[in-house]
């Protein structure tokens, strides 16, 4: 049989089906794709300025220690941490801003004055004013903030590893 | 003959595709009408709150401590999550809804006389099934709502004579609703039920195909 130049019955119905095959998988296929993968799409901010509080608050000359919480949200999971930080206001007017982890293993250090250093009650690591190690285990000085100061206002710059 | 059709006939000559189609779809039935659609279309749902169900299984955890933070997360936090909750959600209900006409149609319509005893039997362990999935899937979501049908859903059965409190202690894994209810219900809900329906399912259908559509009865009958 010679074939006709118009479309068949059945060629109009292949394509028809493969037409609205292709629509229906569109429309259940790319939400479920979309819903199995959304989560590696959002991307929390890594960095974010938390206020200190006035420069006033900090006296001069004496490590003082600034203490916050910041919540991180992972899906139906919260988890809080918590960050101690010295702020040392020099005589001179310059500012310093230290994380109080010990660079040893993490544990809190803590400014004693009689010493005039931070000590870490873990393995004795001592640091000087500058966050210099002095003593002990630690291989590296006090970790600093970078921080701005805003209308009196102190603020540091967290950054998450 | 092009390159799809030699695919398919080398296949069918191996797997006897063709013999499948002529059994299971191309079978004789009578004049029937869209009561008869019912049983299809509760295959369908079953098929559907799996899939829908595999997906929420994605974020979904089943602890107190977690169960209804990650349920608001699928809601607000996920792309598509409300959709794929949604259909979970109402397909139950109207699954329960079709299942049971299906039902009511072959007992109008004596379905279930010779030879199909077997097929309601089946039936009816589908129905009471389907019911089940109800009952432990209202209480994943572990909110007020969840957690107090199930407190007085667990207490009926408790009202039994003699082995009724021992009933109501097993459905809650101990005296009260607790973790273990939860991981239970969670249980039954996505690996029991579902492993009995669809097992189920293929008895029931391989006699639907066995035995045929019944003809609705006529004055005589
Ligand atoms: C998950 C639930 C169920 C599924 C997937 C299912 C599936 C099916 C299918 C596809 C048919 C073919 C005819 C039709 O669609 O009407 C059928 C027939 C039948 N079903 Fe079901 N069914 C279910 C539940 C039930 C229940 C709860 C009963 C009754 C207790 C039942 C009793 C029957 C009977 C007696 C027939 C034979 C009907 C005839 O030959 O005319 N089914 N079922
Ligand atoms: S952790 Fe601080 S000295 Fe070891």
């Amino acid at each position: 049989m010679a074939k006709s130049p118009h479309l068949s019955r059945r060629e109009f119905g292949a394509i028809l089906t493969a037409f609205l095959g292709t629509v229906i998988g569109a429309v259940v296929g790319l939400p479920a794709i979309g819903y199995i993968i959304s989560p590696a799409l959002k991307t929390q901010s890594k960095e974010a300025w938390v206020p200190l509080g006035p420069l006033d608050n900090y006296p001069v000359g004496v490590p003082t220690l600034f203490t916050f919480t910041r919540t991180k949200v992972n899906g139906w999971e919260k988890t809080v941490n918590s960050y101690g930080v010295y702020v040392f206001r020099k005589e001179g007017g310059e500012i310093e801003a230290f994380s109080n982890l010990c660079t040893h293993l993490s544990c809190r250090v803590t400014w004693q004055a009689e010493a005039g250093e931070y000590i870490c009650p873990c393995h004795d690591g001592h640091f000087d004013t500058q966050g210099e190690v002095t003593f002990g285990p630690p291989p590296r000085p006090l970790d600093k903030y970078e921080f701005k100061i805003e209308d009196g206002n102190l603020s540091i710059l967290l950054r998450e590893a | 003959m092009s390159t799809a059709q030699k695919v398919y006939t080398w296949l069918d000559e191996r797997l006897g595709l063709t013999g499948i189609y002529n059994v299971v779809l191309d079978r004789k039935v009578p004049k029937v009408n869209w009561w008869f659609t019912l049983g299809s279309a509760s295959l369908f749902l079953f098929v559907m709150q799996g899939v829908t169900g595999i997906f929420l299984t994605v974020y979904y955890v089943p602890s107190p401590d977690h169960a209804y933070d990650s349920i608001q997360y699928i809601m607000n936090g996920v792309s598509f999550g409300w959709l794929i909750r949604g259909i979970h959600h109402w397909g139950a209900t109207l699954m329960v809804v079709v299942v049971s006409i299906h039902m009511l149609r072959t007992f109008y319509l004596a379905a279930y006389k010779y030879p199909r005893e077997v097929t309601w039997l089946t039936g009816v362990v589908l129905f009471l099934a389907t019911l089940s999935m109800g009952f432990t899937g209202y209480l994943l979501p572990w909110n007020q709502r969840a957690y107090w049908a199930t407190t007085v859903g667990t207490e009926i059965p408790g009202t039994a004579p003699l082995i009724g409190p021992l009933v109501t202690r097993v459905l809650r894994g101990g005296a009260d609703l607790s973790a273990v209810t939860l991981a239970r219900f969670f249980s039954v809900h996505i690996w029991f039920l579902p492993a009995i329906i669809a097992a189920t399912i293929g008895i029931h259908i391989y006699l639907v195909i066995r035995l045929g559509i019944s003809s609705i009865p006529d004055k005589d009958d």
